[in-house]
């Protein structure tokens, strides 16, 4: 039975390079303290308050990305859906910008644009702050996009529109209280990436706001300094990402495949 | 008359998603673009991409482009071999669906938390590097560096080979039971089957996922930055030094970079495009 021997070594080879390094960071993490095991590096980094606040401020940011990205994109879809198929193709391109224009030169490109006039947004904090969430939609945008788009296709959007309306229903009601709900478990495997990725990204953040504001550039800053802290907070991060996209994957609505986000 | 009407209110509603693609999509790239033909005083010039030729600058995009010709390699037939043996060697379906979970966590899992987690495995006070020590292998004494080329690699292969799994999987899914019985019922070896049936159907799926994992490292910045703190002289990271300080002593020269780098992802994203189309004409 070589045939099997073989696919079981690949499938352990692979399993393998899955958590030999999640294991080892594991261990790293407990050894603050010279010869036991201990949590010295995870009371240390929840004793440092900038964890606190840059873990924060990055889920606050992952929350109003995803809350603006349905702003924007359901009603956008559901008019597309129904009345402007044509229009898909530009989603569909626009859907491939975050893989054509990498979150680095993202980054350049609104610096360039948005730190001289007539747009200068990066003079204020809130201007900065505000530019970090846009780049953080266009990042989630692909996600996004799909997820709602799968949620549209699945359920009969006209009928429902239909009935909302001759009923008396406005577009905003309509939207609210008909669509969304019948989409929101669809819309659920976007939410999900999309906050794993607002959490790790680091580009972004590093360029624009910097420091320790957001989460990200904290631990890489961190990184610089400790040994042991950065691998506590890497464990977190993951236990964090296996979370969200395991949950989603568990949820299984079809296998998402990401070709952006926080590399 | 309410005809026009709609059709007019339905275009307006359309206008924010449309402002935003704009502001924050089209108009950052492109001002990079219409920035590498500009010279500082606004007049069009090709200058900047005859900059380009800079030792420092070649040396960038021959280090990005061999860090992604060897993970995407890397990454394609380790991938292939995890995903041949979860579809076609027919492994129990929890093995299957365990790997594919994992695949989806792990192509997503990069950037600065990848990073660290490998420093604690493979860095110099690395579990796995303390291991082979204690067993009498000193990593490091072989010229064995995290923070370079190779370390890069192995870091990257982490996401790059899950995401071969997912991309790949799919067409191996596809290989129908008939084609192998037909086969072999003309009296075709497995080689044969392999050789003149199954590579080249799989051929263009396999080519496809390959020039996206490409993409997929080279546009990457965040893992290699954690790691090297981006000492290493890459595309991305002759960018970010850009944006910090003016390294090159030519703001031009950047532009013309970020441009040269949308070019090869735009025709990384073509070539998978064409090709994934190529696959989809037996494999539906």
């Amino acid at each position: 039975m070589p045939r099997r021997f073989f696919a079981w070594l690949w499938s352990f080879l692979g399993f393998a390079y899955f958590f030999i390094p999640i294991y080892a960071t594991l261990e790293f993490s407990l050894k603050a303290q010279k010869g036991v095991y201990s949590l010295l590096a995870y009371e240390r980094v929840f004793a440092d308050s900038r964890f606190g606040t840059s873990f924060i401020f990055s889920a606050q940011m992952a929350v109003l990305t995803i809350v603006l990205c349905i702003v924007l994109l359901l009603p956008t879809l559901t008019i597309t859906h129904l009345f402007f198929k044509r229009f898909r193709v530009v989603l569909e391109l626009l859907a491939l910008v975050p893989f054509v224009v990498p979150s680095i030169i993202l980054v350049f490109g609104f610096i360039r644009f948005y730190s001289r006039p007539p747009l200068s947004l990066t003079n204020t904090t809130l201007g900065t702050y505000g530019l970090l969430l846009a780049g953080y939609m266009v990042l989630a945008m692909p996600y996004m996009y799909r997820a709602i788009d799968a949620g549209l296709r699945a359920i009969d959007t006209r009928t429902l529109v239909e009935a909302a309306q001759s009923l008396g229903a406005s577009w905003v009601t309509t939207m609210l209280r008909v669509i969304f709900p019948n989409i929101r478990v669809a819309i659920l495997n976007g939410t999900f990436i999309t906050f794993a990725i607002v959490m790790g990204e680091l580009t972004l953040a590093q360029f624009l706001v910097g420091g320790t504001v957001a989460f990200a550039p904290y631990l890489a800053l961190l990184g610089r300094a400790r040994a042991y802290e950065p691998a506590a907070l890497t464990v977190i991060s993951l236990l964090l990402t296996w979370i969200t996209i395991g949950t989603m994957q568990w949820l299984g609505r079809g296998q998402r495949i990401n070709i952006s986000g926080a590399r | 008359m309410p005809h026009v009407r709609r059709s007019v209110w339905l275009t307006v509603s359309l206008v924010p998603f449309v402002a935003f693609a704009l502001l924050f999509m089209i108009a950052p790239a492109g001002i990079l673009l219409v920035d590498s033909v500009r010279d500082t005083r606004g007049g069009w010039t090709l200058a900047n991409f005859y900059e380009l030729t800079n030792p420092l600058v070649i040396e960038a995009y021959l280090m990005s482009v061999r860090i992604s010709v060897t993970t995407a390699l890397i990454g394609a037939v380790l991938g292939l071999l995890v995903a041949y043996a979860i579809t076609i060697a027919g492994l129990p379906s929890w093995v299957r669906s365990m790997l594919l979970t994992f695949s989806g966590v792990a192509s997503n899992y990069a950037g600065v938390p990848l990073a660290f987690a490998f420093i604690a495995t493979l860095g110099r006070t690395g579990i796995v590097t303390v291991l082979l020590k204690s067993l009498g292998f000193n990593l490091y004494s072989t010229g064995f560096s995290l923070y370079s080329f190779v370390g890069l690699v192995i870091v990257y292969v982490y996401f790059q080979f899950p995401l071969m799994i997912l991309l790949i999987t799919p067409a191996l899914d596809g290989l129908k039971r008939e084609w192998r019985e037909a086969s072999m019922m003309l009296g075709a070896t497995p080689y044969h089957y392999w050789r003149h049936i199954a590579l080249p159907i799989l051929m263009p799926s396999i080519l496809a996922a390959t020039v996206l994992l490409f993409g997929n490292a080279f546009g990457a910045f965040a893992t290699a930055y954690a790691l090297t703190g981006g000492t290493l002289t890459m595309v991305t990271n002759m960018i970010a030094q850009s944006i910090s300080g003016d390294v090159l002593h030519n703001e031009g020269v950047a532009y013309a970079m970020a441009t040269g780098m949308i070019g090869i992802m735009a025709l990384t994203i073509i070539g998978y495009t064409v090709l994934q189309r190529r696959s989809e004409r037996w494999l539906r």
